[in-house]
């Protein structure tokens, strides 16, 4: 951290001069590639709102983590998530109904869980606003280090079994005649996907929180013709928006989640406009 | 499932050899004692209505689906091993958005080196190789999402003759294939299959092509209705009678 802070004294912006914007953009480089990464699977995937309703358990796992008076919720959260993703692929693997409306279901039951869990005994929700809005800011160095090692196992995930994924993602049908076994592939990503959502929830909001796993992938797609262009594209998005947000949120004041999910919007806006350059 | 490497009563020239096949999925009995021998070097289609079992039986071979009898392989002139079965599933479809192209399915269904850095020059000759097989190569770069029918069959065709299979299954591949794309695909087909010498299994709906192109039709409907040479079973009784007055025709 200390070389971090050092190379910050360095630069020549003012915001720079406080450590908990230091803190912020340190965090928004290690999750620019990280849902940039994440991003391309989640979309290709067609996990768009399945990532979302991994938000709302999440926020249900952090009001059980507060009632069972656990010093940290957001470990209770963790796991509360990946047991919500492996009950949804469960479910979803055993019923005829679609993933969307399976979907309906979870996430709907997980927020009216969380609130019911929230005010239960006439408690005040008040308590519970930061992890509907987020805070970047309020990152400490120790979840840095947290979010360096997610970061790192992801990106080792990646490497291995990104083929793997891909073909899951795109054909499942041609993935599982080629030896594949795309339902235990689906469940580590989907666990994945749960640990990294549940994490972020502090620092970017759970209402907005899933602009940053559709977003980068999305924008990428509209100019992007292969593989390596839709990875470098979404990472490089998920950086861009990351740092002119916060920036954004520094000068206008405003929360710095919505800042750069305003910022990713405009970028897919950007890329829809020159999608036809694409062969 | 075990794979019995010699056929055994068929000669050295048989390939796959089926016998009395059950493939029963809850109640309902799905085939019923099919028997089939398919020969080195032939091109077999297999014919049926729709919901008659077809591509259950396909999954059988591939040993997707759990089934009752026995489903047998040799391999002549090669040492025991299990045969290699080349797989193009049915109806194949892509999002057309997919940022993926030609060059990056092969990179990964082929290597450990993840596709997303992009193909070395080494991995991007054997992709070429693999496509000049199926008169592909200028495809290498498109976008799997924009190909045509016959355009993605062709590169999945390719995908499955890498590495050269015992034996070529394909489901349906004609569907959502225009007329010129269909004689292309099977021009291709026969010379590959004359070329390798490998066995072709393949169901279709398009019963116009079996003369020119298959050796053997089997038609079935849960069970073998009648088997033989393409002329055999498209004039026989049985077919007029799945396809016709079963279908309302007349």
């Amino acid at each position: 951290m200390a070389l971090w802070y050092a190379i910050c004294d360095l630069l020549p912006f003012e915001m720079l001069n406080w450590t908990f914007m230091c803190n912020a953009l340190l965090a928004v480089f290690l999750m620019g590639p990280l849902f940039g990464t994440l991003s391309t699977m989640i979309v290709s995937g067609r996990m768009s709102f399945f990532s979302d309703a991994l938000g709302h358990s999440a926020f249900t796992g952090i009001a059980v983590g507060c009632i069972c008076g656990f010093a940290a919720p957001t470990w209770a959260a963790v796991g509360f998530s990946v047991g919500f993703a492996l009950l949804f692929s469960f479910v979803r693997s055993r019923s005829n109904q679609t993933a969307d409306t399976l979907i309906g279901v979870f996430s709907s039951a997980a927020v009216a869980l969380g609130i019911f869990l929230a005010t239960y005994g006439g408690g005040s929700f008040a308590r519970y606003n930061r992890y509907l809005i987020g805070d970047v800011l309020s990152v400490t160095p120790g979840e840095l280090g947290m979010l360096a090692v997610v970061l790192l196992l992801v990106l080792v995930f990646w490497y291995l079994a990104g083929n793997k994924l891909t073909l899951t993602a795109i054909h499942p049908q041609l993935a599982s005649s080629r030896g594949i076994r795309i339902g235990l592939l689906q469940t580590v990503f989907t666990a994945a996907v749960a640990v990294v959502v549940t994490l972020a929830i502090s620092w970017v909001g759970l209402m907005i929180l899933n602009s940053l796993l559709v977003l980068p992938a999305a924008s990428a797609r509209n100019i992007s013709r292969n593989l390596r262009q839709y990875h470098l594209f979404s990472v490089l998005f998920a950086l861009i928006a990351g740092i002119l947000g916060l920036i954004l949120s520094y000068e206008m004041g405003s929360s710095s989640g919505a800042s750069i999910s305003l910022i990713l919007a405009g970028i897919f806006a950007v890329t829809f406009c020159f999608r036809k350059v694409r062969a | 499932m075990k794979w019995n490497l010699h056929g055994g009563g068929c000669g050295d020239s048989c390939c796959l050899r089926v016998q009395n096949l059950s493939v029963t999925i809850g109640n309902e009995s799905i085939l019923r004692d099919v028997n089939l021998h398919v020969h080195c070097g032939q091109l077999v289609a297999i014919i049926g209505p729709n919901g008659a079992g077809k591509s259950t039986f396909l999954k059988s071979i591939l040993g997707q689906r759990e089934y009752d009898g026995v489903i047998a392989f040799s391999t002549p002139g090669e040492r025991e091993r299990k045969p290699r079965i080349g797989y193009l599933p049915q109806s194949p479809a892509f999002d057309p958005g997919d940022p993926i192209s030609v060059a990056d399915l092969f990179a990964c269904c082929k290597g450990r080196r993840p596709a997303f850095l992009g193909q070395t020059s080494a991995l991007r000759t054997q992709i070429l190789e693999c496509l000049s097989m199926v008169h592909g190569e200028d495809l290498i770069d498109k976008r799997i999402g924009s190909l045509s029918g016959g355009q993605l069959q062709r590169v999945l065709l390719a995908l499955a003759l890498d590495p050269i299979p015992n034996i070529l299954i394909l489901d349906e591949p004609l569907s959502g294939v225009d007329m010129e794309g269909m004689e292309q695909l099977m021009e291709m087909l026969d010379e590959i299959r004359t070329t390798y010498d490998l066995s072709i299994l393949m169901t279709t709906h398009d019963f116009a092509m079996l003369p020119r192109y298959a050796n053997q039709v089997v038609l079935i409907d849960h069970e073998v209705r009648i088997q033989g040479t393409p002329e055999q079973v498209l004039r026989s009784e049985e077919f007029r009678q799945t396809f016709h007055l079963k279908g309302g025709a007349f």
